[in-house]
């Protein structure tokens, strides 16, 4: 009964858990079970507590800390508490030395603040160095012009992942064009099979639909004023025109009628599509991974990726492509071991072993010369499909809510959410993000 | 917030001559309440503090608060979603009291039956009790999951979290399902404090079990109701856990309460400033409701109700 007697202490037993439900700034005790960076010379490495990511970064550890005076040691956090963690830890004196991010929003506050380390001179000083991962994904980490993160794991284009089993059932092919992915739709649903899955229990999921529809519609300018805040920049008509297709989407059923029921955690959605119940599913690279992990044999067998289609009349490039470009490893300007730190990521992130340890795991690396090593991925053809996605990109757009500011993010992904839902229309969903700038 | 250490008097074998009661009630020395007010103020009324000062700041959560006036507040009267936050968390907090109170006194006094039976099923009863709120939460997420939990094909349950009165409902649900029996046992320990005279004098009279339900238990248990209506109601205002990990204040914002707006606020856009507005307003409206509660029930003057016996 503690948490109907006694409010705050139940807000500051949930930081010390990991959920991170506090208001206060000075509850930054919640978090110093993992103590400073001094002392023994260590250095901290925050990652995610996932198990598909564990081999990698254990092996990059140990390699390093062979021969380093200075060792580095892993804090795994699960992904629900660990922004919460982080930003609590952040403002205080105990911050991370090397931590894990999505690049764009989820530092982009730090960076502002001086938190981090401006990584560009030392890419100048060696420039090999930052010839080892693809310019693209690099500069998708930009934060003003400057390099904070290095390229931490694979890259995370957005792919339309189908069944092959039951796309052989309904008799149909791949999608191209938006009017081929309608027909899918309505044939899947008049035999009863959910078209897409989705786990509409969390917004960002449903997020990489306008995110690509706008860019194939308006091409990635549209979004590009958006991000920058210009006034007005919500209300182009491939915004309106996005919402509306996707209202339409929904009004025929092509998510099912309790998509808003699933959650992501508990994989529910990746359930429905190994399980033949659904026919596709709009999700970043990270499901081809989750699905190896998971439910390997359809992973092996009838788990299909191809791009997103093109829309009619839009004005896009059918190659550009959305999502996160991947995660990187930022260093905290604080960090009493800053070289070592650096030194860390220059020996370990494009490093052979650990280029490999991720192609085992299913992903595909950001680092240049992978066309060599493709033979070592879990699958080679997903892992040159996702390769060839990334290098032939015109543009590869970083998620909305990590590319926008920080305050606009949660009012932009609860109007997506009530779109999907039938509460908002076109008109209300500009609304409602012009009224949150 | 009200203090709730209303202890249940002795039972006496035999009660004092009312003669010798002294009208002013001997209280221990004032320094016992030291201990209590160090950590009050510490973890309580500093914080406080310190919460109302953010409320007039801009502040990421890093580096220094910028002092801003009182922009926040305006901001937070001039919102419009923020009425139907709190419109939700009050509709909550009703719907809270309004099926747990009831069920939680039918069952409290059945459970405070002499029976083994009663007492084997009531111990089973209060295992909710045992279990982790961010378990339970976890658990009733499954469970409601349309495709692999009970709901599945089952319509009313198969989307509950998909609609906004669905998720509603389903919070109730969990929520009575985790507290209820809690509540049952303040209810059982006060019916059980009941004394037997009065039942067997209401059996002189002619009284049916009804009539010694209406007119003797629930008159008996009136500090009780008091009692843990106010924890129930204080407690629904400030819920945060359970409903985060359910619903996530979903589908789209429709139980989204004002806990959760204030974490979204905070943790989700670095506004702390604006969150800690929100956590003020909180506190206010909590501390007022608890002071209405205390004044409206005459609480503050009761005496026992074994007074006269």
């Amino acid at each position: 009964m503690v948490p109907q007697r006694l409010p705050r202490r139940s807000f500051l037993g949930l930081v010390g858990a990991g959920v991170g439900a506090t208001f206060l700034g000075t509850s930054a005790c919640g978090t110093d079970a993992t103590g400073g960076g001094d002392g023994g010379g260590t250095f901290q490495v925050w990652v995610l507590q996932e198990e598909s990511q564990q081999d990698a970064h254990n092996g990059a550890l140990e390699r390093f800390n062979k021969n380093s005076d200075v060792k580095a040691r892993l804090v795994a956090t699960s992904n629900d508490g660990y922004t919460d963690k982080l930003h609590v830890s952040m403002g205080s004196s105990n911050k991370p030395d090397v931590f894990y991010n999505w690049g764009g929003g989820s530092i982009r506050t730090y960076a502002r603040d001086g938190l981090l380390v401006d990584l560009s001179p030392h890419f100048e000083k060696d420039p090999a160095w930052q010839d080892q991962f693809l310019p693209s994904v690099l500069d998708a980490g930009m934060i003003d012009g400057k390099y904070y993160g290095i390229p931490a794991r694979g890259m995370q284009p957005i792919i339309l992942f189908y069944n092959k089993a039951v796309f052989a059932d309904l008799k149909v092919e791949p999608p191209k064009t938006w009017t081929e992915l309608l027909t899918v739709v309505d044939r899947a649903k008049s035999s009863g099979i959910i078209p897409f899955a989705l786990a509409g229990g969390d917004a960002w999921t449903e997020l990489v639909w306008p995110e690509y529809l706008v860019d194939r519609i308006g091409g990635a300018g549209v979004f590009e004023k958006i991000a920058a805040g210009e006034k007005g920049a919500w209300g182009d008509p491939a915004v309106r025109k996005s919402i509306d297709m996707i209202r339409d989407l929904v009004d025929r059923g092509g998510f099912g009628d309790s998509f808003a029921s699933v959650k992501w955690d508990g994989a529910g959605a990746s359930t429905l599509i190994a399980q033949g119940q659904a026919a596709m599913h709009l999700m970043g690279s990270w499901e081809y991974t989750n699905q190896v992990n998971d439910q390997p044999e359809y992973a092996k067998n009838d788990q299909g990726f191809i791009a997103f289609p093109t829309v009619e009349g839009g004005v896009g490039d059918p190659k550009a492509i959305v999502g996160n470009p991947t995660n990187y490893f930022s260093v905290s300007k604080d960090s009493k071991h800053v070289d070592a730190a650096i030194e860390f990521l220059k020996q370990e992130m494009a490093s052979d072993a650990y280029v490999k340890q991720w192609l085992e795991a299913g992903d595909v690396p950001a680092t240049t010369g992978l066309e060599d090593k493709m033979d070592q991925a879990a699958d080679p053809a997903f892992a040159k499909v996702v390769f060839d996605m990334v290098e032939q990109a015109p543009s590869f757009q970083l998620s909305w809510d990590q590319a926008i500011e920080r305050e606009k993010a949660q009012p932009m992904l609860d109007a997506l959410s009530k779109v999907f839902l039938g509460e908002l229309d076109a008109a209300g969903f500009v609304k409602a993000n012009e009224d949150a700038a | 917030m009200a203090v709730v250490t209303e202890s249940p008097a002795p039972a006496r074998a035999a009660p004092a001559p009312p003669a010798r009661r002294s009208r002013r009630v001997n209280r221990p020395s004032s320094w016992y309440l030291l201990p209590a007010m160090a950590f009050f103020g510490l973890f309580a009324a500093f914080p406080l503090v310190l919460v109302l000062y953010l409320s007039f700041t801009d502040w990421t959560g890093i580096g220094t608060p910028a002092f801003i006036g009182v922009d926040n507040w305006v901001r937070l009267f001039e919102n419009d979603a923020i009425w139907d936050v709190t419109w939700t968390t009050l509709l909550l907090t009703m719907l809270f009291w309004v099926t747990q109170t009831p069920l939680s006194i039918l069952l409290g006094v059945w459970a405070a039956g002499p029976q083994r039976n009663r007492a084997v099923l009531s111990a089973l009863f209060f295992l909710p009790l045992l279990l982790s709120t961010a378990a339970i939460a976890l658990l009733f997420n499954r469970l409601f999951d349309p495709y692999v939990g009970i709901g599945r094909g089952l319509e009313p349950f198969r989307n509950i979290l998909g609609t906004s009165s669905g998720a509603i409902t389903a919070i109730v649900i969990m929520v009575g399902w985790q507290f209820i029996p809690f509540h049952t046992l303040l209810y059982q320990a006060a019916a059980r404090n009941i004394p037997q005279v009065l039942y067997d004098a209401a059996t002189v009279d002619g009284a049916g079990r009804w009539h010694m339900f209406w007119y003797v238990t629930l008159p008996q248990l009136r500090n009780t109701i008091i009692t843990s209506s106010t924890i129930m109601i204080v407690g629904s205002l400030t819920y945060f856990e359970t409903i985060f990990l359910l619903t996530s204040g979903g589908p789209g914002t429709a139980t989204r309460t004002l806990p959760l707006e204030m974490y979204f606020r905070s943790f989700r856009s670095y506004e702390f400033g604006y969150a800690s507005t929100i956590a003020s307003v909180l506190v206010i409206v909590a501390t007022a409701v608890s002071l209405v509660i205390v004044k409206f029930s005459g609480f503050a003057k009761m005496r026992s109700t074994m007074e006269g016996l």
